[in-house]
């Protein structure tokens, strides 16, 4: 049976780290909201960017000389992906998940005979998947130490994947995020950068009266200037998503460390003091039977 | 007089959702006035002001950096880069981003036309910003 004094030195210890786990929770709940507001504010110019672009594509699709960003190289044999993860651990599965779901494809994709290449941003994926895929990094981003991501971080990370695109370095281009579904849920997926999924069906069915746009200057300057800026503004959605579902996979993960942190002290206060019952009940005995046997 | 929904988003948030009777955008090739009913068009936009006017007056100056137009006869939507309001530039901002472009433009001398195309394009809209701030 341990002793009184290491029961007390660890329901202590039990208690500061609950302390810890709460203030994180109390933090990331706050950071939670303000990363939710960041990623609605974002909607309303990526939504309008997907009309406009619906519509030029649908013009510009057919053409031969269509730029690269929205067609792609015509091969797929290269592929790039870009791994979006966290800068900070203690967030519950939000990491492994994604670096799961990335290793996974990377298997897939080179059982398919295809050269994969591998983009990080954020500190803990490229931790994880450098164990095994060292040899595919061409780069990592991290914002660590940075507040709040702009879409400046976004639009650098474009201009390197369409550097990338330009000196023929892949051919296909994917990112993979955490999709914030909720604040207890958070979804590993694949979005495909490049080439650029056009909204076909809502542009096949809207392309009818609607499609008479004219163009200053010609469709496929707009086109040229519009693309690298859509290919900021997925980057930039992905981001504030995956930042949203961090908080939100820490607060549950927090959550549940304060919870058990709780139990965890009750179990350990019982013990301490059935012992020091104990201890009293056999002094008790020891006097009694010392006074009896005078 | 008739109005048309006029929505100014940047892409961190959406700036401006209103009725409007006119608007007047710097697009690439020239300004342009927009009234209700105008025919649907794409354009680009240089840096430059977008003005608009509610009640005959004129009553927002924003500047945008670049970015894009939409215009259909009952809607118009400009996508900017990077858009203030003209009473919160500052000179002294201003002259600090084109020294930064400008320096980038001489490191683009000797890239891809587009590339110099594209930090010409910047220097320019810096100095329509110093303008523009100066005009304010």
């Amino acid at each position: 049976m341990p002793s009184l004094k290491s029961l007390r030195s660890r329901i202590n210890s039990v208690k500061s780290t609950r302390k810890i786990t709460q203030a994180m929770k109390m933090v990331a709940a706050a950071k939670l909201r303000r990363a939710q507001a960041q990623a609605e504010a974002a909607r309303p110019y990526a939504e309008r960017m997907e009309r406009m672009l619906a519509s030029l594509g649908a013009a510009v699709a057919g053409s031969p000389d269509a730029p690269k960003l929205l067609v792609g190289t015509g091969a797929d044999k290269v592929h790039l992906l870009v791994v979006v993860t966290a800068d900070r651990g203690l967030a519950g599965p939000f990491n492994t998940n994604v670096g799961r779901f990335a290793r996974n494809r990377i298997r897939e994709l080179e059982a398919q005979g295809k050269t994969v290449k591998v983009l990080s941003v954020g500190r803990k994926g490229a931790a994880y998947l450098k164990r095994e895929f060292a040899s595919r990094f061409v780069g990592e981003i991290t914002f660590a130490g940075k507040k709040r991501i702009g879409f400046e971080d976004a639009a650098e990370i474009a201009a390197r994947i369409t550097a990338m695109l330009d000196a023929g370095e892949f051919d296909v281009c994917a990112l993979v995020y955490n999709r914030f579904k909720s604040v207890i849920a958070q979804v590993a997926t694949e979005q495909r950068l490049i080439p650029a999924p056009l909204p076909e069906a809502a542009a096949a069915t809207a392309s009818g009266p609607v499609a008479l746009y004219e163009y200053e200057p010609a469709e496929d300057e707009i086109l040229a200037a519009l693309l690298p800026q859509n290919l900021a503004i997925q980057v930039y959605r992905a981001l504030l998503e995956s930042a949203a579902g961090e908080q939100g996979s820490r607060m549950t993960a927090m959550d549940n460390a304060t919870r058990n942190a709780g139990e965890m002290i009750n179990k350990l206060t019982l013990n301490y003091n059935r012992t020091r019952q104990a201890n009293i009940t056999k002094e008790l005995i020891e006097i009694i039977s010392g006074a009896e046997a005078v | 007089m008739a109005t048309f929904q006029l929505e100014l988003v940047s892409p961190e948030k959406l700036l401006l959702s209103r009725q409007v009777e006119m608007v007047i955008v710097p697009a690439f090739e020239g300004e342009m006035g927009i009234l209700p009913g105008h025919s649907p068009m794409i354009v680009a936009l240089r840096g430059g002001t977008i003005r608009v006017r509610e009640n005959g007056q004129e009553t927002e100056r924003l500047f945008v950096a670049g970015g894009f137009a939409e215009i259909t006869p009952d809607r118009v939507t400009v996508l900017a880069d990077e858009a203030t309001p003209v009473a919160d530039l500052s000179r002294a901002e201003a002259e600090r981003r084109i020294a930064e472009a400008e320096r980038a433009y001489t490191d683009a001398a000797l890239d891809t036309p587009e590339k110099r195309d594209a930090a010409m394009a910047k220097l320019l809209a810096m100095r329509a910003m110093r303008d523009a701030a100066q005009a304010a």
